[in-house]
């Protein structure tokens, strides 16, 4: 229930990985297992925290990717190549290796199906991770709430989730891809980044009041929020989680 | 526009630290304009502190300093917080 509260600090737990999945060529799934996980909701987030051997510690925040599924936690992480924190959780930890994460938390970037809809979903990039939590947690639910995806890449490559996203359309769900950089021969959606009048198009109209959810780069959620605003829906309708000029 | 700047959500694992609860979906009403909404939509620029702004007027909200051993946190922008409890 958005708004509830959950009593309690939050502790640092050891998650032990399980396996890893090649997304695309710099973003990497990394299913790991926390035996103390007390569930999650879709768009919730944990902090994950490596310590070096001098007592450095270096903390990070990852959109948790996957539906409720036990004590399994599933997290999309794009490698920043000068990152402190990305490198290291996708090149270097291997199965049966354990990281500190604590979480889930959040409260306010979460979409729930008793939530409803019509939602829509505008993603940059890495920015689908909380947003592929909420459609897979749709079809979990076997719930058919319209929902509409937005997602943009750069290239071909860049799309993640791609054959999953496939397979889970219809029943509802509607994915519209944009690629800004480069795109495949005989490309017939959009090519270029998302503006007012792309999600004129794509999103239901202001009088159908459906629940924006937009994650990506701090520069796309900006501007996709100024394009809502300016196509008439609410400027609480939409609800936004920017993580900074590179990804995080 | 500043491509550095981040909402409440992402401090969320901190204000848990903090506040015991969780904050990003309590109601802050900004000390100069008086608009209210979730700290999970507020403004946040990260240096060596933390910086709140109001997402309406930029009026800062609040500033969050953290070492190893503690939390320092400057209300004075806020002029209510609603939690639900």
């Amino acid at each position: 229930m958005a708004g509830t509260a959950v009593p309690g600090r939050l502790t640092w737990e050891l998650a032990e990985l399980v396996e890893v999945i090649v997304e695309t060529p710099h973003v990497k799934t990394i299913v790991l297992d926390v035996p103390s996980w007390p569930g999650h909701r879709a768009g919730q987030h944990v902090d994950v925290r490596l310590t070096a051997a001098d007592g450095y510690q270096a903390e990070r925040s990852y959109s948790i990717a996957s539906a409720l599924d036990g004590t399994r936690v599933t997290l999309t992480v794009q490698r920043l190549e000068d990152g402190e924190v990305s490198p290291y959780l996708t090149d270097e930890l291997r199965p049966g290796e354990k990281i500190e994460l604590r979480g889930p938390i959040g409260g306010y970037f979460v979409w729930e199906p008793s939530d409803g809809g019509p939602l829509m979903l505008v993603a940059g990039g890495s920015g689908v991770v909380p947003l592929m939590a909420m459609i897979r947690t749709r079809a979990a639910a076997g719930d058919d709430t319209e929902t509409r995806l937005l997602y943009s890449s750069r290239t071909p490559d860049d799309v993640i989730y791609r054959d999953e996203l496939e397979l889970l359309s219809g029943n509802g769900l509607t994915v519209v891809h944009a690629l800004t950089d480069s795109q495949p021969p005989g490309w017939t959606s959009y090519a270029r980044r998302v503006d007012a009048e792309m999600l004129a198009e794509v999103a239901p109209s202001p009088a159908e009041r459906p629940r924006f959810y937009s994650c990506g780069p701090t520069p796309f959620v900006e501007a996709v929020a100024e394009a809502v605003v300016r196509l008439g829906h609410d400027s609480l309708a939409i609800k936004t989680e920017r993580f900074g000029p590179t990804g995080r | 526009m500043d491509d550095l700047m981040l909402d409440g959500n992402a401090i969320a694992g901190l204000l848990r630290e903090v506040f015991a609860v969780e904050m990003t979906t309590a109601i802050g009403t900004c000390g100069r304009c008086g608009t209210p909404g979730p700290v999970g939509a507020v403004h946040v620029y990260r240096g060596a502190g933390i910086v709140l702004r109001c997402s309406h007027c930029s009026n800062t909200l609040a500033k969050i300093v953290k070492s190893d051993s503690r939390v320092w946190i400057d209300l004075t922008g806020i002029r209510a917080l609603e939690v639900t409890v």
